[in-house]
């Protein structure tokens, strides 16, 4: 037998503690573990109205038993439950249908605007790219298989005016094959969409190499085509996707651009930051390329390979033009006011602190689709 | 004993991969990064699901159209792509940050400032693995169709192009991929753990691990003095001694290694009976005891300090 004093008693308020408040960690993580598994909208009215409540609690327990317990078990398990309840009580239960209606009724036209200066840069990489291609092309034919190269399915110099102009009005017999062909246009045109945005982390510069052979290709086959007087022929074959899809390559380049100018020039902020919020309105813009590409490849596969007359061409190229320049020029204006007019109130109201204000609202949000 | 003898049995979190949200509650909380091998057996998961999930798509529509037609590779065409773009971005909206195999493997993305995981977060992170991963793939896999005559500096540019992003998170402090970066996003483990029995309390129970055929052991009674040279870690550590495989030759190797340093630090000179039952009644009297003298204010952190 030892000397000295007994020990404490063996009822630790740790225990005590854990035993009162075992049976509320149980229930939140019930019910977490069904959210996971089924998906929030499975829970019931009830069961939603009673998840903020349980997190709250055992947000608290957590920070009792660290003040009060040495169990490290019992700390880890609390620390995991109210880790994973955080990301079921503060993450998106938006609709995906409402949240599909944000993105293009608001979301998407609102950072294509924001984006001027960039698409602008990319907008004028591409025709500046295209008008030499066209001035060299002009001068001397043999440009064209430089610029063009071998990727215009037999669409060169040494084609005949005839055999050119039949390539434009070629008709293709049978549906099944133009689905296919529009399909893999899309595809094609996506991937390299993604790649002039994602290669806008290596400063850019593969981005700008992709907009400048975009034009080039687009120049010297304009000039091919005038140079035998099918210019206008050329341009109704080409407007009525090309719109869309020249949009889009361009508007993928700018989400390049954007992404480089946030690695490149961060300003104020840290080089991270930066790039954190660059990406994201890049990525949004990125998205809304491929579909605008997925109407393009519909047109360019489907409408063009049946419809042949002029005047129906070019008037679906005039309409496909005023469409995005109406959506992408006001759809979702009044909510940029409304959002700077916030911005304004809060920069003269009382100071909001970090993520702690960002988050709060939605807190609330949480609380009242649950009551 | 020396130092870093109890500190060699204590399988060790990496300190440095801990992250810290806070909460708006103001309640800080704590993440561990995943680690490489994870994300990688992760993606290689998800992967395997993309291509079965075409297979058996493309397979099912073959069956229905009757053997054919080119509606049917258009829509197969679009919904690879689709597949291939958009399986991650999905699941990650859906689920909160995670994949069928991140779910799988207990890992997920959350945002790096602890807020909601935005959509166009999730978007940026994904987009760009057609460059980290397909670009360079296509090119190392498929280099005789997308440029036949390429020379071998071309490979090896490509090689390297793949290795560097793919080692990408290897090289960066946060275990960031390139996506990672320009969405703002962690990636964190987040298994899930189970409440496990209080071992002060069993314990204080009757005694599970009784030598066989023998009497129940006398309680162990410690003295202030003895419980008064371990810390907090060390009682943790020792936590993590008493609960890792139970059962097993090796658990009851470990004890044994550790009750006998335990005795000799503490002098206990009384006979022991059962190592286990004796490190159980140990563990209770000293968490008893540090966690009062924590209720007066006086955390001992480790048995170094005062």
């Amino acid at each position: 037998m030892q000397a000295g004093k007994i020990a404490a008693p063996r009822q630790m308020r740790s225990v005590e503690f854990r035993k009162e408040r075992e049976a509320t960690w149980q229930a939140l993580e019930e019910l977490i573990a069904t959210a996971d598994k089924h998906g929030l909208r499975t829970l019931g009215a009830e069961q939603l109205a009673r998840l903020p409540h349980l997190y709250r609690a055992t947000l608290s327990s957590l920070s009792v038993a660290r003040s009060i317990s040495l169990d490290r078990a019992l700390i880890d398990y609390l620390e995991n439950l109210v880790g994973r309840a955080y990301f079921v009580v503060y993450g998106t239960r938006q609709h995906l249908r409402r949240q599909l209606s944000e993105f293009f009724l608001w979301r998407l036209p609102s950072t294509i605007r924001a984006a001027k200066w960039h698409i602008l840069v990319s907008a004028v990489v591409t025709l500046a790219a295209a008008i030499a291609a066209f001035q060299l092309t002009w001068a001397d034919m043999d440009y064209y298989y430089a610029f063009a190269g071998d990727m215009a399915q037999g669409r060169t110099p040494a084609a005949s005016t005839a055999e050119l102009r039949e390539g434009l009005y070629h008709i293709e017999s049978g549906s099944g094959g133009l689905a296919t062909f529009a399909a893999s246009l899309f595809s094609h045109n996506a991937r390299i969409g993604i790649l002039a945005f994602a290669t806008g982390f290596v400063a850019g510069l593969p981005t700008l190499f992709l907009l400048f052979y975009n034009g080039l290709v687009l120049g010297a086959f304009a000039a091919l085509f005038h140079a035998r007087g099918l210019g206008v022929d050329l341009w109704a074959w080409m407007l009525p996707h090309g719109v869309t899809e020249l949009t889009a390559v361009v508007l993928c380049g700018a989400a390049g651009f954007q992404l480089a100018h946030g690695l490149v020039f961060p300003g104020a902020r840290t080089r991270m930051d930066s790039l954190r919020e660059h990406g994201r309105s890049a990525a949004v813009i990125v998205i809304g390329s491929v579909c605008m590409l997925f109407v393009a490849g519909m047109i360019e596969g489907v409408f063009r390979q049946t419809v042949t007359s002029v005047p129906i061409r070019f008037t679906v190229a005039g309409a496909t033009a005023a469409w995005w320049i109406a959506y992408f020029g006001f759809v979702g204006r009044s909510r940029d006011r409304k959002n700077a007019e916030d911005r304004e109130v809060a920069r003269h109201g009382p100071p909001r602190r970090g993520s702690v204000g960002e988050l709060a609202p939605q807190m609330s949000g949480a609380m009242e689709v649950a009551r | 004993m020396k130092p870093a003898s109890l500190a060699a049995l204590h399988s060790t979190d990496d300190a440095k991969l801990v992250r810290e949200i806070v909460t708006p509650e103001g309640i800080p909380l704590r993440f561990t990064l995943a680690r490489a091998g994870d994300r990688a057996a992760a993606f290689a998961l998800d992967t395997l699901l993309q291509v079965i999930v075409l297979v058996v798509i493309s397979w099912g529509l073959s069956l229905a159209a009757g053997g054919g037609g080119s509606w049917l590779t258009a829509v197969i065409v679009v919904l690879a792509f689709l597949l291939v773009n958009f399986y991650f971005a999905f699941f990650e909206v859906r689920w909160q940050g995670a994949t069928p195999g991140k779910r799988r493997i207990g890992i997920r993305v959350i945002d790096a400032r602890g807020g909601q995981l935005e959509t166009s977060a999730v978007l940026a992170r994904n987009l760009i693995r057609e460059l980290e991963v397909w670009t360079p793939l296509r090119f190392l896999l498929a280099s005789s169709v997308v440029w036949p005559e390429a020379p071998g500096w071309a490979r090896l540019c490509a090689g390297g192009w793949a290795f560097a992003f793919l080692f990408m998170p290897v090289f960066n402090k946060d275990r960031l991929r390139v996506g990672d970066m320009i969405a703002g996003t962690r990636v964190v483990m987040q298994p899930k753990v189970v409440l496990v029995p209080d071992l002060a309390e069993e314990a204080a129970a009757a005694p599970i691990y009784a030598p066989a055929g023998g009497k129940p052991a006398a309680a162990y009674v410690f003295s202030d003095a003895q419980l008064g040279i371990y810390g907090i870690y060390e009682l943790q550590v020792l936590e993590r001694v008493l609960r890792t495989n139970p059962g097993d030759a090796s658990h009851a190797e470990a004890v044994r290694t550790v009750s006998e340093k335990v005795r000799q630090k503490i002098r206990y000179d009384a006979k022991v009976v059962d190592d286990e039952r004796f490190l159980r009644e140990f563990y209770a009297a000293q968490r008893a005891h540090l966690e009062q003298k924590m209720l007066f204010g006086q955390r001992r952190e480790d048995k170094f300090s005062k």
